[in-house]
């Protein structure tokens, strides 16, 4: 069993969902032009990641095999609801622009994949603990790009203007190929910094 | 059915496949679109999968959100309920294809079962429920973006295809370089907006 030092370091740098394994990037993309939404998706992105990380871990015992796709993604969607039922409840301007994008958690493929890989054959513990240093690698990265994006994008930081009104803006941040480029460097400087292992190189 | 709702549709689907695609501009399916376009054979495969799976699990979802889920006040279900379908769909899609159509099945082989887990074929489902379409708008619109999908990744998938003798620096060789390709590329389909809009 791996300590909790490991998965962390594990899910946060070496197997980074985001640039390392280049999952779950649809919401990384849509929603990182504000760092408000970014925040709030990130926020919901660990809770359901942890939760159901947890709650497959819980049930690996009693989930027949040939159906435990079925079992992971009813868990998922169920956690999902939650976040979706909240957000509409407390923040529903931020629920307005998110639209789709927190429905579409269901299908990041990070969960899944921690679902899994980690979480069918593990204790709930180490479980919950991985759920949760994915979610938090992921939150890395996505603020990292939220936080050039709007600057450059809007002039501003969670709304509150930091560039003179004379910058001019780049709408090209706010907009989709803005967001492909800084994934791009995202993943080229990480991938400079902290090299990945040989055998995923060929 | 009257002749604006037919026009809108078509704008619906021409709008889908260029000025908001679906992989372009609104980030879906994007999983599968940098690890499937590698080659361009087996992008036109997973594309056109993705193409007839959207349209029906449009059609059916919108059928159901509709007929059943708006009348027993169960809309917040809609998630469990779309992605049921989907897996459904595709499994059956999948017998009836091996049955009916096995050469299809060949040149599909394991693609089909890899788009349950396709987030275009859910975010479609979403979109129609938020926009408000209606039945025909929707299937346009799955189809539209079935299509914009298939467009995107053969586009990516020749696009690696002519780098790949290029000198990329080692640290952004396989997927780096894909998503700045993707950059350039979502760079090219903004240039289409304008022509059409869908709201």
């Amino acid at each position: 069993m791996n300590g909790a030092r490991d998965i962390f370091r594990n899910g946060i740098l070496r197997q980074n969902s985001i640039y390392r394994q280049v999952l779950g990037i649809c919401s990384t993309l849509a929603v990182t032009n504000l760092l408000a939404n970014t925040l709030v998706m990130c926020v919901a992105l660990v809770f359901v990641v942890s939760m159901s990380s947890l709650t497959v871990s819980l049930l690996r015992r009693v989930t027949p095999q040939r159906i435990r796709m079925m079992v992971q993604v009813m868990i998922i969607s169920t956690y999902v609801i939650v976040v979706d039922l909240l957000l509409k409840a407390y923040l529903p301007d931020i629920s307005e622009q998110l639209g789709p994008y927190v429905g579409l958690i269901i299908t990041n493929c990070i969960i899944m994949g921690r679902a899994e890989a980690f979480a069918a054959k593990n204790k709930p513990w180490p479980a919950f603990l991985d759920g949760l240093a994915m979610g938090l690698g992921y939150t890395m990265v996505l603020m990292l790009i939220a936080l050039v994006r709007e600057p450059l994008g809007f002039g501003t930081i969670f709304g509150l203007a930091v560039l003179p009104e004379s910058w001019t803006r780049w709408a090209v941040m706010a907009m989709a190929p803005g967001a492909f480029f800084m994934l791009g460097i995202v993943i080229w400087v990480m991938n400079l910094i902290d090299p990945p292992a040989k055998e995923q190189q060929s | 059915m009257s002749e604006t709702e037919l026009t809108s549709a078509l704008v619906i689907l021409f709008a889908a496949i260029f000025t908001n695609n679906i992989v372009l501009t609104n980030f879906l399916g994007l999983c599968s679109f940098l690890s499937v376009s590698r080659e361009i054979k087996s992008s036109v495969g997973l594309g056109a999968a993705v193409a007839f799976v959207t349209t029906f699990t449009a059609a059916i979802n919108w059928l159901i959100y509709h007929h059943l889920l708006v009348p027993l006040d169960l809309v917040y279900l809609r998630f469990v309920i779309f992605i049921v379908i989907i897996a459904g769909f595709v499994q059956f899609a999948e017998i009836a294809i091996e049955r009916f159509a096995p050469a299809l099945y060949h040149a599909l082989g394991i693609f089909l079962p890899l788009i349950t887990v396709n987030c275009a074929v859910l975010g479609i489902s979403l979109f129609m429920v938020i926009r408000e379409y209606g039945l025909l708008e929707t299937v346009a619109y799955g189809l539209g973006g079935g299509l914009g999908f298939l467009v995107g990744i053969v586009l990516l998938a020749a696009l690696r295809w002519r780098i790949r003798r290029s000198r990329v620096p080692a640290a952004l060789q396989g997927a780096g370089i894909a998503v700045i390709l993707s950059g350039i590329m979502a760079l090219a389909f903004v240039g289409f907006s304008g022509m059409l809009t869908i709201n």
